[in-house]
């Protein structure tokens, strides 16, 4: 009966679905042409030579900064439903050698990929969000391998609150020096040069440690929780 | 022109598929953890359906290399799905958190026990799975 029901109603969806994409006229209907006048302007804007990036951090700064709202939010909700373990707890015995050392030698090339990944945003395919999920990963998977030494949380709070407020300093600072919060500061620079693009390659530090802080205590803390 | 067509039937059918199997794994599933596996599947479908509306035939990923002058796809749809994979990410934690706890209290995971488990704690009257607000006689 549920199967039956189920189905009728995804088929019903479906051919709704079907008569709106038939209705989208082909290519650059929804956008209204914006894109193609951010393609021409971006490089002369922002400076950025991943236009992606000047998207998420000059055009439209405000949106990543409520983005990272979400996630901070998400991330207290979690720590709040799931609660801190008590110190006896029994905890995962720990892993055998050879996860163990490869955990110990994978642990700074995972560090090395995600900061070049964060620094490189403006220029390549990548930046905070991405760099910052490979951060996390990087320290995560250390206490899988070694359940017994569990993650720090205060100084992952830390370096979250710490990089949350230099992002929304930055974009104070915008306010004040050009009157628009969040505002591209320090000239653009040279096109796909590393040190281009003022001060969008700062914004995406302080989200590629925000964020990868915020997972990487997410996730210890749902590998923490006893079932 | 025709072979672009082509690129359209496929990518919108596939991400019209991704999002009618979410919704239907959504629909049909009464393990909370398949609902939320629907979920996911519903999410990626929908990112695919932002990213091929900024799709333009023969266009480059928008990052500009030096002596490439060929047209980019539109950046505004790949940096809206940017943000609701992050988004999506901190939603299915919270669920599975949520999860936990419902697995700590009650044990099971199947909504139909759960909803009769929860109805018979607060004294509902149940019907079919689904408690209504009429006490028990």
């Amino acid at each position: 009966m549920t199967l039956l029901s189920g189905l009728i109603f995804t088929i019903g969806l479906g051919l709704l679905l079907i008569v709106v994409i038939k209705s989208l006229i082909f290519e650059q209907v929804l956008t209204g042409g914006i894109g193609s006048i951010i393609l021409e302007q971006a490089p002369n804007d922002v400076g950025t030579a991943n236009i992606v990036s000047s998207v998420l951090l000059a055009y439209r700064g405000l949106d990543t900064l409520g983005e990272l709202t979400v996630l901070f939010v998400a991330a207290t909700a979690v720590g709040l439903v799931l609660g801190q373990p008590r110190p006896d707890a029994p905890r995962d015995p720990d892993a055998g050698f050879i996860l163990r050392s490869a955990a110990d030698l994978l642990f700074p090339f995972m560090i090395i990929l995600g900061a070049y990944i964060i620094l490189h945003g403006h220029l390549t395919p990548g930046g905070g969000f991405q760099g910052g999920a490979i951060l996390a990963a990087a320290f995560f998977i250390p206490i899988l391998a070694s359940p017994s030494s569990p993650l720090n949380h205060k100084v992952s709070s830390l370096v979250e609150g710490l990089a949350g407020s230099a992002f929304i300093l930055i974009g104070l600072l915008a306010l004040f020096d050009k009157g628009y919060f969040l505002a591209p500061l320090l000239g653009t620079g040279e096109v796909g040069e590393l040190f281009s693009a003022g001060s969008l390659p700062l914004l995406y530090l302080a989200v590629g440690l925000k964020v990868g802080a915020e997972l990487a205590g997410l996730l210890a803390r749902l590998h923490e929780t006893e079932v | 022109m025709e072979e672009t067509a082509g690129i359209y039937f496929f990518s919108y059918s596939g991400a019209l598929g991704l999002i009618l199997l979410g919704v239907f794994a959504m629909v049909t599933s009464r393990h909370i953890i398949r609902i939320i596996l629907g979920l996911m599947l519903l999410e990626a479908g929908v990112n695919l359906f932002l990213i091929i509306i900024g799709y333009r035939a023969n266009a480059i990923a928008p990052i500009i290399v030096e002596g490439q002058n060929a047209a980019m796809v539109d950046p505004i749809p790949q940096a809206l799905v940017l943000t609701a994979i992050v988004i999506g990410v901190a939603v299915q934690a919270l669920a599975l958190a949520l999860v936990i706890k419902t697995y700590k209290a009650y044990g099971t995971l199947d909504t139909k026990e759960l909803a009769q488990r929860i109805a018979e704690e607060s004294g509902t009257h149940v019907i079919d799975g689904i408690p209504t607000e009429e006490k028990q006689v």
